[in-house]
């Protein structure tokens, strides 16, 4: 029995709460209608004071025309401001890509002098060239040349894609090797020839303090790969600088070290 | 979006600073490098893995080795997987696919191409 009361009184609260809601909404909807009619009485007042003389109606309707005009003014305004908008939304895309690419490659280069720096070991340096090289250019064929304190000649250092014996010599006078050391200029050729190793695709002169001390030869492409970008160029200028300077740092350390343990072999024999 | 670890399997540490420059990029990511196949191998069994690059030649167990072992664990089988590798021939893709990669990138890599196929593959996972 009380719970039926219970849920009578539950009931009834909310019945007053919706009542309660509908009389806000009533009274909202009574405020807007007021409104609206004031405003439509403005109007009808405006329009019935502009038709009570030719001239007013001319006033009234001038200043009408004239505030469609601006309107269509602002209209043309706001239409010319959204297509130099979109233009130059599109300027930045485009930018953004430039950017983009400009980031890629940097990091490319940072990367690879960033790991040709990264030792003092020789045959280390001469893996890191190889690594740039075939991933980084996409090379197949190619070979390092380093060149020999002892003979004054360039030997065959590292080489992939083909046996070390295959590859020409440096030595040859009139040579495209030999002509891009001897000048110290990247060369590069027509990428999509078939592999010649007479020809090569690229020569990259190794010269530190204007003296060669080797130079890379590429003499074929990776299949996938097809023609040289931007950002190769600037790999070949970063292994033309940067690959001679770790070149040579590495063999000034063996020699170094090389001395070093000849001198302490010295005072370890003077020592006894 | 969960905070996503993705392997590097790659000798060359060339590649796999390059590769880490490209994937930092992408916000909360992990990146976990291993320096050949059983590395790979050993990292990918011990730790979960949102998706695996791997290059194919390498020392110790080449990349198509490691593709294969990987599918052959079962708690292994939905990790995506691509392939960077110089290898740029038909076959050599078409043969990659078929042991379970799902994308093959050759050498030299666009870094731009492989965030796109490393958002999509994490996109497509969760």
């Amino acid at each position: 029995m009380s719970s039926d009361r219970s849920d009578l009184l539950k009931q009834g609260e909310e019945f007053l709460q919706a009542f309660s809601r509908g009389a806000e909404f009533t009274k909202e909807l009574l405020v807007e209608n007021a409104r609206l009619r004031e405003r439509l009485a403005a109007l009808e007042q405006e329009q019935a004071d502009a038709s009570r003389t030719p001239e007013e109606w001319e006033r009234y309707r001038s200043g009408l025309q004239s505030r469609l005009d601006d309107l269509e003014q602002e209209c043309a305004s706001v239409r010319l401001r959204l297509q130099q908008v979109e233009e130059e939304n599109q300027q930045f895309a485009s930018r953004y890509l430039e950017v983009e690419e400009e980031n890629n490659n940097l990091a490319s280069l940072y990367v690879a002098s960033y790991q040709l720096h990264s030792t003092l070991d020789l045959d280390e340096v001469l893996k890191i060239i190889v690594e740039i090289v075939i991933n980084l250019v996409g090379a197949d064929i190619f070979a390092v040349y380093l060149l020999d304190g002892n003979t004054g000649q360039l030997d065959i250092a590292a080489s992939e894609g083909a046996d070390p014996s295959a590859f020409p010599s440096c030595s040859k006078p009139g040579s495209p090797l030999s002509t891009a050391l001897e000048r110290g200029e990247v060369t590069c050729g027509d990428s999509s020839r078939e592999p010649n190793f007479e020809e090569p695709i690229v020569c990259i002169p190794l010269i530190v303090h204007d003296r060669p001390i080797g130079l890379i030869g590429i003499f074929s492409l990776l299949q996938q790969k097809d023609g040289f970008s931007k950002l190769d160029h600037e790999l070949f200028s970063v292994m033309g600088g940067h690959a001679s300077t770790a070149l040579f740092a590495a063999r000034l350390y063996s020699q170094s070290e090389r001395r070093l343990n000849t001198i302490q072999g010295f005072i370890d024999l003077l020592a006894k | 979006m969960d905070r996503k670890r993705i392997l590097i399997v790659e000798d060359s540490p060339t590649m796999r600073q390059l590769l880490v420059f490209a994937l930092r990029r992408l916000r909360n990511v992990d990146i976990v490098e291993a320096q050949d196949g059983m590395d790979g191998l050993r990292k990918i069994s011990s730790d979960h893995f949102d998706l695996a690059l791997i290059d194919i030649n390498m020392p110790v167990m080449d990349g198509l080795k490691l593709i294969s072992l990987i599918r052959g664990e079962e708690s292994l089988q939905s990790v995506p997987i691509v392939v960077i590798t110089t290898e740029g021939a038909k076959e050599d893709r078409e043969r990659a696919l078929s042991l379970g990669a799902n994308e093959y990138l050759t050498k030299p890599i666009q870094a731009n191409n492989v965030l796109s196929i490393v958002k999509g593959l994490l996109k497509r996972a969760e």
